[in-house]
């Protein structure tokens, strides 16, 4: 397997909003490569003529009717937000701009 | 960023002469379903904000999601009227991506499993030519929350400080239709763009899935487009026009964007892959995000969800569902009405097949039916900027008034120019074609005597005129025609006094 590069590491933290300092990507390289060897472990599994899998139980089709349910009142649904405004909740500039 | 210049762009014709257009539209429709896509919220137009959100679209912890099930039976007949194969076994994914409008982080879709894929649809174009548009794919995922951005000064993304979430769109269900890359249309890109929309809308409202108002974001449309070298059978770098919400603006934007990316590639540059955004106002695009590592959306399969696999009886029973083609509706329509192609073409761009379809239904000749939804009804409606069927509605006006008015014709009482009169009355509220006749007095004469005494003082009045009559050139008879109607006030029937008139001079 590839190892991870240091521009691999800062192309995830910008996916995942997190300001990493130049230490912290150099840190990170080690650290999260680390992690990857341990998890490839798997891949020494045999899966040859093994479907994936993406859920753990062998279900299809579950289905509810189209009936409304009450929803949330706004105040609860509000409740957790860190800032509300005319019954929105409310978030931070969404462009970075100068 | 301005709005009101555009680029440098093209004329169309001189675009064309060097370069061939493909296209790619992707069409979003919002499901008519009463509850979202995976949890139990009402999905109704215009509730107050935050009023229809639960710990499920809220994306609060623990939440669970749920397939609708009957949003599942729309997107299936949606792709087989698309004439898509079905999927036996597919998947929802999640597209992870960090922007507001969904409180998940992430939007539930369908990724390499599309429910629906490999159809195509025949819009058919002005010149009754038609033109297959290959379906790729259909796919089932959910709305996203309506931003509002606030400190800027025109409530744009742009300068704004904040901005503030209503999550009750959030989850609506929402199927994506892609079509393969469309070539060959040349001079007719725009038009067969504009012609795909609006046969697609036509055969989601026969399905009855959705409401399709465009006007309302619930059918909503993106524009692919690249141009090539003509004759190279190359694809050129897309842009994608997000935003681009009515008929007229499909085939406003394909044309823009041909001009402008004639422009760019003629003058030595390239084009960017990027969003662009359409004005409506200005008639213009400009420039969105550039498609760049912040669109790695990571899909990977939706592990609160179980696949979805409809069996082949499910599928069939289903297409057993399907309502007859608008287009093979039409033509059917056209025969039984015995209209010309002129005539269908008109009543189909004025949107009236269906008001048509009820008022022939309750008992008035196809040639009524459209004679008096087209004229005055139609002039008024325009007036409001209105279609006919919606202003009918809006004024209490019925196909069962149609039927009356044309009852007082047939039956005699009205003649054609009252007829006009009764009908004006009608669309100004003053009650049915009847009570309008009575009101307003309108009646023909149903005394002969007084119409023979009109046509004889005609006559006497016009010796040369009736001297030609009597040796047999009867179509001069209309002269004397206007003349009677004219003493009679409108009042009498014309076919009536053109018998009397011919009989009275031999020729009867």
């Amino acid at each position: 397997m590839a190892d991870l590069t240091r521009d691999d590491v800062a192309h995830l933290a910008g996916l995942a909003r997190i300001d990493l300092s130049e230490a912290e990507l150099d840190r990170m390289v080690g650290e999260l490569g680390v992690i990857l060897e341990s998890v490839a472990t798997v891949q020494q599994a045999p899966t040859d003529g093994v479907e994936p899998m993406s859920h753990p139980m062998p279900l299809v089709n579950v289905t509810r009717p189209d009936v409304v349910r009450p929803s949330l009142s706004p105040d609860a649904a509000l409740a957790g937000a860190p800032d509300a405004e005319q019954q929105r909740f409310s978030v931070p500039r969404i462009l970075d701009e100068e | 960023m301005s709005t009101t210049t555009g680029e440098r762009t093209l004329g169309f014709d001189e675009a064309l002469a060097a370069y061939d257009p493909a296209m790619g539209l992707e069409v979003h429709v919002e499901l008519g379903t009463a509850t979202k896509m995976f949890c139990g919220c009402p999905t109704e137009f215009g509730a107050e904000p935050n009023t229809q959100v639960c710990p499920v679209c809220l994306g609060l912890p623990g939440a669970l999601p749920v397939v609708n099930a009957v949003a599942v039976e729309s997107a299936i007949r949606i792709g087989l009227a698309l004439n898509c194969s079905i999927a036996s076994w597919c998947r929802f994914a999640r597209k992870n991506y960090f922007y507001p409008d969904m409180p998940k982080n992430f939007q539930t879709s369908q990724y390499d499993e599309p429910i629906a894929f490999d159809g195509y649809l025949d819009v058919e174009l002005e010149d009754g030519s038609v033109h297959r548009v290959e379906i790729e794919r259909a796919h089932m995922e959910e709305d996203t929350g309506k931003s509002l951005h606030v400190g800027g000064s025109t409530g744009r993304i742009h300068g704004a400080t904040h901005s503030l979430v209503d999550y009750n769109r959030a989850g609506i269900p929402l199927i994506e239709i892609v079509t393969k890359p469309i070539l060959g249309t040349r001079e007719k890109a725009p038009e067969v763009a504009k012609a795909y929309v609006s046969a697609l809308r036509d055969l989601l409202k026969a399905l009855e899935v959705s409401d399709v108002k465009m006007e309302q974001g619930s059918m909503r449309c993106d524009v692919n487009l690249s141009l090539a070298p003509s004759g190279s059978g190359a694809l050129g770098t897309r842009t994608e026009t997000k935003n681009v919400n009515s008929l007229r603006s499909v085939e406003r934007a394909v044309r823009y964007e041909v001009g402008r990316h004639a422009a760019v590639l003629s003058g030595g540059g390239s084009i960017t892959q990027e969003t662009r955004h359409w004005h409506e106002d200005t008639g213009i695009t400009t420039s969105g995000r550039v498609k760049s590592d912040a669109e790695d959306y990571r899909y990977f399969p939706e592990p609160d969800l179980v696949p979805v696999a409809p069996s082949v009886e499910t599928v069939e029973a289903l297409r057993a569902t399907l309502p007859e083609p608008p287009a093979e509706r039409r033509k059917r329509l056209q025969a039984e009405w015995g209209y010309s192609d002129l005539e269908m073409r008109d009543v189909l761009n004025a949107g009236l097949v269906d008001l048509i379809g009820e008022t022939v239904a309750a008992g008035a000749s196809p040639a009524a039916a459209r004679k008096w939804w087209s004229g005055e009804v139609a002039r008024r409606a325009n007036t409001e900027g209105e279609d006919v069927p919606s202003y009918a509605a809006r004024l209490g006006v019925t196909p069962a008034q149609v039927v009356e008015l044309e009852g007082l014709v047939t039956g005699g009482r009205l003649n054609d120019s009252m007829a006009r009169q009764a009908w004006e009355g009608v669309l100004d509220g003053e009650g049915t074609p009847t009570e309008v006749a009575d009101a307003r007095g309108l009646e023909l004469v149903q005394d002969t005597g007084a119409l023979e005494a009109a046509v004889d003082s005609v006559i006497a009045a016009n010796p040369d005129v009736a001297e030609k009559i009597r040796g047999g050139k009867v179509q001069a008879v209309g002269a004397l025609i206007g003349q009677v109607m004219k003493e009679m006030r409108g009042q009498a029937d014309a076919a009536t006094a053109r018998q009397i008139i011919l009989e009275r001079l031999g020729q009867g």
